[in-house]
């Protein structure tokens, strides 16, 4: 079984400089709904409206959170849809293929998304 | 891939099998189907993750079986993982069983990528194809076995569809000579991962127990577990972690991709283009019946509604009708008190012999514990309802955010329901399930607060004390208590998770929201009796070794010489008052010598509690009967008739009979008062002074660390008074204290530090299975003793001088505990950085990508 993937990968363009210096701004302003324009460092899964679908580009994360978060279809290059958030607004539920799957806002903050 | 498994010529007859695949994918159903019942549950050395064998004979060959923890790969980031990997690594099974859920392949796939990349041979069982063709899914069998290059067997677990077929497959599997090298192309980090590889197949120790191919994926991805295994085996060949490392990052400087974000977008990739070919979806674009339902019980408004209404009908059911239910069990226990009563060798004047003093302190302690058993079927019942139909994760997503404001869980919810937040439960079970929380720290909080939840055994207490101090206002206090628990535990989870817990690893809140489905009888059943054969065990093992130990702390030392003989000379005279008054009475020959003597006084005792118990006039004919018919020469004494020596005969008696039970109450009393626990309850008089808690209080609050049940019943032991005065404990209870110059607000007090008891015994030893500690074990009896008693001594000493009254301090009480946890929630948003970031507190790395 030899299967040949397309060559490129998703979030191609962003330079590694680049990226921490949205790092550091983030993390500042962490917590709170990113809006799409401003000084928003990127596009995150948490800015996305409801009913609205977008595209995984990378994810902000290592480790476990990010293992878990891949474990889970959150993959680069997925279409991800958002459903809804809960009653107390925090956490939300998003929709790959046919999974449901909730995660809070904080890491959706660090998921990385462009529009499709 | 370059390298094959070591192979056997010879036809092989004992198989070692293991099944691996995601948590529900359905692994240990097919576990069962394939063994049948012949299993057993151990722990993997080391670890608290359950590891279930079995085995089964196919033909001449004979096949163990094990269910690996369910994990969605084979990282080292979760326990789960390390120790389905380190199974799969050291034990080299045979064949891997690779379950998968046909109604989500893609996701299953990660996980049969690697399990080929370590070149095991795999059988892919795809199970739940019932429920993939309700969700419209059209599988094309030979398309996916070839594209994955390994047998693929459907099977639905549930109905046992597809096990001849799955045996057969395990079977020629393991016979096949060679393994077919599988692999996936890696695109542009192929040529990384071909370098390492060829390095690593070098080195015939590493070859041997894993392979080159997945071993150089693994360092690729930066996997710590892949490292060390290097480091371990060969630790000269660590200029290949290096090598890797550079190539990783040489592949992340060129593509901006760090390597691992691309190994897992192939593995995705490939994932999704088997799915898209190997399975049609004939309802692709509609939206799930799932989702139409969470349409409104998820929606912001109905979400809370549907919630409490959930709650209730479990408390209306479960709690309410529960009781009802042991009105009806509780006969049987009773008869099985008596029953071993009458074995048992019979009681004496004054002191009865060991063995039925201490086996009917047994079979109360372990009647009272199995009188909930109904209780917690229905409740445990509801609890699997509540599981298998998906709602429970629904419950979490709900309330996550509450949870996680105090430091813990969405998960928590269900061991909270199990402790018994609404008032009945048991924190056994509840701190068992807490196994499922991925946030070790959230984890650990919801372990060492759910005993805090109202178990079934604390209500007994709290209606005793209730009832003796606040009749009027029954409603509000126990409001009070249900709700207070509720708020301690939430603000002590706040407590532990910024302080003791503080360093702890924790993992955010990402879960599948499960489709809904209609949970079966036997799958409700199986859980529901599991839970509670737990409860029972605890009840036959802890509990009653314990109520062991507290029979002997409170019978010893005894009675010195003197008082005993004073006793017995106080029986004298009373036995010879006794034949006094039946001198010349024709029934005297009946009790002629004193063994005679003492069956008739048992008989008697035996007779009243009986007509006591007794409802309705037939039933109480009816022991009349029984006794008539047993105890022939007895009866004259019994039973009231014309004939005047036979009154006499019954005055004569009682008169003896109260003085036996007053003597034997005097004796019990004075043997607690000086027996070793009645010693230690005392010496703890100066620290408990302070919540007004006299010895006989401690001594009650001791024992209940064996099970909670124990504090009314030691209580009872310690109140007891004239069983012919038939007063309930509440009355012997109220008028002791009152004489003593206790108040309501002491009640208060008590209640408060019962509630935040540390937990039982049971629980303790669950706490120290689950987290694998002596120190948290400890942790749990401590830090909940000192805070108790911290409380109740604030509580005790602050109404006392403001002259408050017990309702009004609980009032207060409860107001600001209710102040203090609005006032954690709210300002929770001004310095949020400790509870919302997930790695923190002072963990830089969270977003570095390397
Ligand atoms: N509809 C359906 N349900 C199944 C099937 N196999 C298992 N289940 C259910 O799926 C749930 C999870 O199964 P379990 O064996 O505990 O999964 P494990 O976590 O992999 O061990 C249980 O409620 C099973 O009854 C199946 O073939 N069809
Ligand atoms: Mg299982």
């Amino acid at each position: 079984m030899v299967e040949t993937l397309p060559d490129q990968g998703p979030g191609e363009q962003q330079g590694g400089q680049h990226r921490s210096q949205h790092r550091g701004q983030h993390r500042h302003r962490h917590g709170q709904s990113e809006t799409a324009q401003g000084a928003a460092p990127f596009q995150s899964l948490n800015d996305i409206a409801n009913n609205t679908s977008c595209r995984i580009r990378r994810l902000h994360t290592k480790g476990a959170i990010r293992q878990r978060l891949l474990d889970l279809g959150l993959v680069p290059g997925v279409a991800v849809t958002m459903i809804r958030c809960a009653p107390l607004a925090d956490p939300l539920e998003v929709r790959i293929g046919d999974s449901f799957i909730t995660l809070r806002r904080a890491e959706a903050a660090q998921i990385e998304v462009t529009d499709v | 891939m370059s390298e094959t498994m070591p192979e056997e010529t010879a036809e092989k007859t004992r198989l070692l099998v293991a099944l691996a695949g995601q948590q529900n994918a359905g692994k240990s159903t097919l576990f069962n189907m394939l063994t049948g019942v012949k299993q057993h549950i151990a722990n993997y050395p080391g670890v608290t993750v359950d590891k279930k064998s079995g085995s089964y004979r196919e033909d001449k060959t004979f096949v163990e079986i094990v269910d690996l923890p369910g994990t969605y790969s084979l990282t080292s980031f979760s326990l789960e993982e390390r120790v389905a990997r380190k199974f799969l690594l050291d034990e080299r099974p045979d064949v891997v069983v690779n379950v998968l859920d046909a109604s989500n392949l893609r996701r299953g796939l990660y996980m049969t990528f690697q399990l080929l990349e370590m070149g095991y041979p795999v059988v892919v069982a795809l199970n739940m194809m019932d429920v993939a063709a309700r969700h419209g899914l059209d599988y094309d069998l030979s398309l996916l076995e070839q594209r994955l290059g390994v047998p693929v067997v459907p099977v639905v677990g549930r109905k046992g569809t597809g096990r001849e077929a799955l045996r057969k497959a395990i079977i020629a599997r393991a016979q096949e000579q060679e393994t077919v090298p599988a692999t996936l192309n890696y695109g542009k980090l192929e040529e990384a991962v071909a370098e390492i590889q060829a390095s690593l197949s070098a080195c015939p120790e590493i070859v041997e127990i894993a392979s080159a191919r997945w071993l150089a994926v693994k360092l690729l991805e930066g996997d710590e577990g892949a490292e060390e295994l290097i480091r371990k085996q060969r630790p000269d060949q660590t200029a290949v972690v290096t090598r890797a490392q550079d190539l990783a990052q040489a592949f992340e400087a060129i593509e901006d991709l760090t390597a691992s974000d691309h190994i897992v977008t192939c593995r995705d990739h490939l994932a999704g283009d088997i799915e898209t070919t190997c399975v049609t979806d004939h309802k692709k674009g509609k939206t799930p019946l799932s989702e139409r339902i969470d349409r409104f019980l998820l929606n912001r408004w109905l979400a809370p509604l549907f919630l409490v209404l959930t709650v209730w009908v479990i408390y209306e059911l479960s709690i309410v009708q529960g009781y009802e239910l042991t009105k009806i069990t509780w006969p049987a226990l009773a008869w099985a008190r008596n029953f071993i009563a009458d074995l048992l060798p019979q009681a004496g004047f004054l002191n009865d012999p060991q063995v039925r003093a201490m086996g009917l302190w047994m079979v109360d302690s372990a009647n009272t514990l199995l009188n909930y058993v109904p209780i917690f079927l229905i409740l445990f019942a509801l609890i699997a309802i509540l599981e298998d139909s998906g709602y429970m994760a629904r419950i979490a997503f709900i309330l996550d955010r509450i949870l996680h404001r105090f430091g813990l869980h969405g998960q928590s919810t269900l061991p909270f329901i199990l402790a018994g937040v609404f008032a009945g439960g048991c924190a056994v079970p509840g701190v068992m399930s807490t196994k499922g929380i991925p946030d070790q720290r959230a984890r650990l909080a919801t372990i060492l607060t759910v005993p805090f939840m109202n178990c079934l055994a604390k209500v007994p207490l709290y209606t005793l004390l209730i009832n003796i101090y606040f009749v009027e206002t029954k409603g509000l206090i126990l409001f009070y208590l249900s709700t207070i628990t509720v708020i301690a535990a939430l603000l002590v989870a706040k407590l532990l998770s910024v302080s003791v817990l503080r360093g702890m690893e924790t993992a955010p809140f990402v879960m599948e929201l499960p489709h809904y489905h209609t949970p079966t009888f036997e799958g409700v059943l199986r859980r529901s009796v599991d839970r509670t054969w737990i409860y029972i065990k605890k009840v036959g093992t802890v509990v009653v070794a314990v109520a062991a130990v507290v029979y002997v702390l409170l019978q010893y030392p005894g009675l010195p010489e003197e008082h005993e003989a004073y006793y017995q000379q106080q029986a004298e005279v009373a036995i010879a008052d006794f034949h006094k008054s039946l001198d010349g009475n024709k029934y005297a020959a009946v009790v002629a010598d004193y063994d005679a003597l003492v069956s008739l006084v048992n008989v008697y005792t035996s007779y009243k509690a009986r007509k006591l118990n007794a409802q309705g006039k037939e039933a109480s004919l009816a022991v009349d009967e029984r006794f008539k018919d047993r105890y022939p020469d007895f009866y004259p004494f019994l039973k009231r008739s014309r004939d005047k020596e036979g009154r006499a005969a019954i005055r004569a008696l009682k008169t003896l009979a109260t003085t036996r039970k007053t003597l034997r109450r005097e004796m019990k009393e004075e043997r607690i008062v000086t027996s070793f626990l009645g010693q230690i309850g005392r010496g703890l008089e100066p620290v408990t002074q302070f919540a007004n808690f006299d010895w006989k209080i401690n001594v009650a609050l001791l024992s209940s660390f064996a099970a909670r049940e124990s504090s009314v019943a030691t209580l009872g032991v310690l109140f007891e008074q004239d069983e012919g005065e038939n007063k309930t404990l509440e009355e012997r209870m109220g008028n002791q204290q009152k004489e003593a110059g206790y108040t309501a607000l002491m009640a208060v007090s008590i209640m408060l530090f019962f509630a935040l008891y540390p937990p039982c015994l049971a629980t303790t030893i669950m706490v120290r299975v689950q987290t694998h500690s002596y120190l948290w074990m400890s942790f749990s009896i401590v830090f909940p003793t000192i805070l108790g008693l911290t409380v109740s001594s604030l509580v005790y000493s602050l109404g006392a001088a403001l002259s408050f009254t017990g309702l009004e301090m609980m009032t207060a009480t409860y107001f600001f505990l209710l102040g203090l946890l609005l006032l954690v929630a709210f300002s929770g948003r001004f310095f949020r950085g400790g509870a919302l970031r997930p790695g923190s507190p002072g963990s830089g790395t969270v977003h570095s990508v390397s």
